[in-house]
C-alpha cells in the first residue's frame, strides 16, 4: 500500500553529540538517510524539516529547572554536583554545548512528525532522530535529555482528544515515557524489552501495569537475554494486536530502537534483519486498520551504527511509505562511499544471512519461558474479556 | 538497616476482652494477616494470624446457624507469648527469627510497649530495595578469589570512571569455595568500558557471558 508519508530530518540531529567514544551517535541517522537516497525510496519532497521544541512544549513533561540546568549545562555554567542532582554530566549523559538546543531540536522534530499527521498532511511521519524513552521529568538517563515521545504525546493530548498507543521494542524497556503516563487511562504504552535482571534500567516486569486510573494501560514484555527472531516476533505480534483490540486507540506512536540485533554491542538479545521488517510491517497495518492510519515512528536505541540501524531504520521509512520491505542486495554505491569510512565491514545484503551467529544452547527454554511471559502479560486483558462477556 | 526503619507503626490492635468476630471482621476489612493483642498499658500479650481466626470459625460446611463460636474471646484463641523484637534490632535478626520459628509477623516493643509491626511482606521489600532492583541500573557479575581486601580493588575499577554504584551483594561461588561472586548494580546505561576494565585487570566477568557472543 503506498501511503503518503512524511520523513523528518536536518543535518543538525548530529548535533545531539556526547563526546567522539560516546555510543549514542546520530552519524546513524544521516547514515540511514544516504542509504534510502542511494535506494532511490527517499527524495526532497518527502521530507519535512524540524524545529525546535519551545520551552513551553517541553514543559508539557519537564520541570521548568531541570530545563534551566539543561540550558546551563550548554553554556558551561552548571557545577559538577548540580549537573549530577539532574543525571547531566554522568559516564551516559556527559555535558555538551549547546546541549539544550540540540535536544530541543529532537524533541521539535517529533512535534513536526506529529502535526504533520495530526493536520492530516501525511498518514505517517517518520522521526529517526527522536525515540529517547529514558528522559524523565527532571533527570537525563540512559543518553536521554529530553524525552521527545512523552512531550508529543501530551502534545497529542492538548490538541486532541485522541487516545494515544505507545510502542516500545527498543532492547531497553520505555520507562521514561511509561512512568510520564503510568496513571493516564488515555495512553497505553506497551514496550517489548531484554528482561531487566542485567540490562539498563532494569524495569519493565509484568506487573508494572499502571497506577490508579491508568492501571491496565501499561504493558511490560521482558524477554529473556539470547531471545532470537522467531519467539520475538511472535510476541510483539500477538501482544500488539489484542492490546490495540483492547484500547483502540485513535493513533499509534511507534519507538524503533534497533538495538535487539545480535550484533548490539550493548544488549544481549539475538535478532537479526527479519525482526525489522516486521515490526513496522504490523504497525503499517494496525494503524491502517484501527487508528486511519495515523502513525508516527520514531528511532531510539541502536549502536551498531554501521551494519546494523541504517539498515533497520530504512526498513521503517520502506513499509511507511510502500507496504512492503527492501530485499537483496544492498546498494552498492552507498557501500562504496561509506565502507572507507566504516571500522567495520558493511552487510551486503538486507537480510542477514543464516548461521550469522552461534547456535543459542538453550533457545526451546528461553522460547518456552518468553511465551509464559506474554501469557502473563496478556492476563489482564484475557480477564477484562472474560468479565465483559459475561456481564 | 535498623527494624526502626521498616517497622509498620500504625498497628491495628485488640484487647483479650474483644470478641473473635470484631478479630474477624479487622483483618477482612484492613487486608491484613496478624492483629497483636495488648492489655491496658498497650503491651503485648498475645497475638492471632488470620489462621488462627479460621480455624474458630464454622466451616462453611456447616450448618449457617451457628454464630456461637465467633462471640468467644480473642483470648481463648491467641497465642501466647509472643515472639517480639527491639527497634534498634537489625532487620537480617527478623529475617533469622521468621525462618527459625517459622512465623510471618513481629510485634516492635520498646519498654515492653507496643511501637511497630513487622511481617514478611516488609522483609520482603527490604530485600528488594538492597539488591537494588528498584532503581535504574545495568547488573555486573564478577567471580573473584575469597580473599580480604578484594572488594575495594574490584569497587576501584568502578571509581575511576565515576559510576555510581547502586547496590553490592557477595555471594559463595559454589563449584569452588576459593572463590566469590561479587553482584554489582551500576548506574549506567553502557557498563561495557568497565567491563573491559575489570577485564584487564584480571576480573573473570560470569555475566553477560555465552561463548561467541557480544559483548
Amino acid at each position: 500500500m503506498i501511503c503518503h508519508s512524511s520523513f523528518v530530518f536536518s543535518d543538525d540531529f548530529t548535533r545531539y553529540r556526547f563526546r567522539d567514544d560516546h555510543p549514542f551517535n546520530q552519524q546513524r541517522v544521516i547514515l540511514t538517510k544516504d542509504l534510502l537516497e542511494k535506494e532511490q525510496a527517499l527524495t526532497s519532497d518527502d521530507i519535512t524539516p524540524p524545529r525546535l521544541a519551545t520551552d513551553q512544549e517541553l514543559r508539557l513533561v519537564h520541570n521548568p529547572k531541570y530545563i534551566d540546568a539543561v540550558k546551563r549545562g550548554g553554556e558551561g555554567l552548571l557545577t559538577e554536583s548540580e549537573g549530577l542532582e539532574y543525571g547531566i554530566g554522568t559516564e551516559d549523559t556527559p555535558m555538551f554545548t549547546g546541549m539544550h538546543e540540540a535536544s530541543s531540536l529532537l524533541v521539535g522534530s517529533t512535534l513536526a512528525a506529529i502535526d504533520s499527521v495530526l493536520q492530516g498532511k501525511v498518514k505517517h511521519s517518520l522521526n529517526l532522530g527522536g525515540g529517547l524513552h529514558h528522559g524523565f521529568e527532571r533527570k537525563a538517563s540512559g543518553f536521554c535529555i529530553y524525552n521527545d515521545g512523552a512531550v508529543g504525546i501530551k502534545y497529542i493530548r492538548e490538541h486532541t482528544d485522541y487516545k494515544v498507543l505507545y510502542v516500545d521494542t527498543d532492547a531497553h524497556h520505555g520507562d521514561g515515557v511509561q512512568w510520564a503516563f503510568y496513571d493516564d487511562p488515555n495512553v497505553c504504552t506497551f514496550s517489548i524489552h531484554e528482561t531487566g535482571r542485567y540490562l539498563f534500567p532494569g524495569t519493565g516486569n509484568v506487573n508494572e501495569r499502571g497506577l490508579k486510573e491508568g492501571y491496565g494501560y501499561s504493558f511490560n514484555l521482558p524477554i529473556d537475554a539470547f531471545t532470537e527472531d522467531e519467539s520475538f516476533i511472535h510476541l510483539y505480534e500477538y501482544a500488539f494486536r489484542q492490546i490495540v483490540e483492547y484500547f483502540k486507540p485513535d493513533i499509534i506512536i511507534t519507538q524503533n530502537g534497533a538495538d535487539a540485533h545480535f550484533l548490539d554491542p550493548l544488549t544481549h538479545l539475538c535478532s537479526t534483519m527479519k525482526l525489522y521488517e516486521r515490526i513496522p510491517m504490523i504497525a503499517h497495518q494496525l494503524a491502517h486498520e484501527y487508528c486511519e492510519g495515523r502513525w508516527v515512528a520514531l528511532g531510539g536505541g541502536g549502536y551498531d551504527i554501521w551494519r546494523v540501524v541504517p539498515r533497520a531504520w530504512a526498513q521503517v521509512w520502506k513499509i511507511m511509505s510502500t507496504g512492503t520491505p527492501f530485499e537483496g542486495p544492498l546498494s552498492s554505491s552507498w557501500r562504496n562511499y561509506w565502507q572507507p569510512k566504516s571500522p567495520v565491514r558493511l552487510p551486503t545484503n538486507w537480510n542477514d544471512p543464516e548461521g550469522s551467529y552461534q547456535d543459542i544452547p538453550r533457545k526451546q527454554e528461553i522460547t518456552e519461558k518468553n511465551l509464559k511471559v506474554l501469557e502473563k502479560s496478556m492476563q489482564f486483558i484475557y480477564n477484562q474479556k472474560k468479565y465483559n462477556s459475561s456481564s | 538497616m535498623l527494624v526502626e526503619e521498616i517497622m509498620n507503626k500504625d498497628v491495628i490492635t485488640l484487647s483479650p476482652n474483644d470478641g473473635i468476630e470484631t478479630a474477624l471482621k479487622l483483618l477482612n476489612e484492613h487486608h491484613i494477616r496478624h492483629i497483636p493483642i495488648v492489655d491496658q498499658q498497650n503491651c503485648v500479650v498475645g497475638i492471632v494470624s488470620d489462621r488462627d481466626v479460621r480455624d474458630a470459625s464454622p466451616s462453611i460446611f456447616d450448618a449457617p446457624e451457628q454464630p456461637g463460636q465467633l462471640k468467644n474471646p480473642i483470648e481463648s484463641i491467641m497465642t501466647t507469648p509472643v515472639t517480639t523484637v527491639h527497634p534498634l534490632d537489625f532487620v537480617e535478626e527478623v529475617a533469622g527469627i521468621f525462618y527459625e520459628q517459622e512465623i510471618a509477623c513481629v510485634p516492635v516493643t520498646r519498654n515492653d510497649e507496643l511501637v511497630g509491626i513487622i511481617t514478611e511482606k516488609d522483609m520482603l521489600y527490604t530485600l528488594i530495595q538492597l539488591t537494588g532492583t528498584n532503581v535504574q541500573s545495568s547488573q555486573i557479575e564478577v567471580k573473584v578469589i575469597n580473599r580480604p581486601g578484594i572488594l575495594p580493588q574490584v569497587t576501584q575499577v568502578f571509581g575511576k570512571r565515576k559510576l555510581n554504584i547502586s547496590s553490592v551483594l557477595i555471594y559463595p561461588y559454589k563449584p569452588d569455595s576459593d572463590y566469590k561472586i561479587i553482584v554489582i548494580r551500576i548506574q549506567t546505561m553502557n557498563p561495557l568500558p568497565t567491563i573491559e576494565d575489570l577485564k584487564a585487570e584480571g576480573y573473570e566477568v560470569l555475566w553477560p557471558h555465552l561463548p561467541g557472543m557480544s559483548p
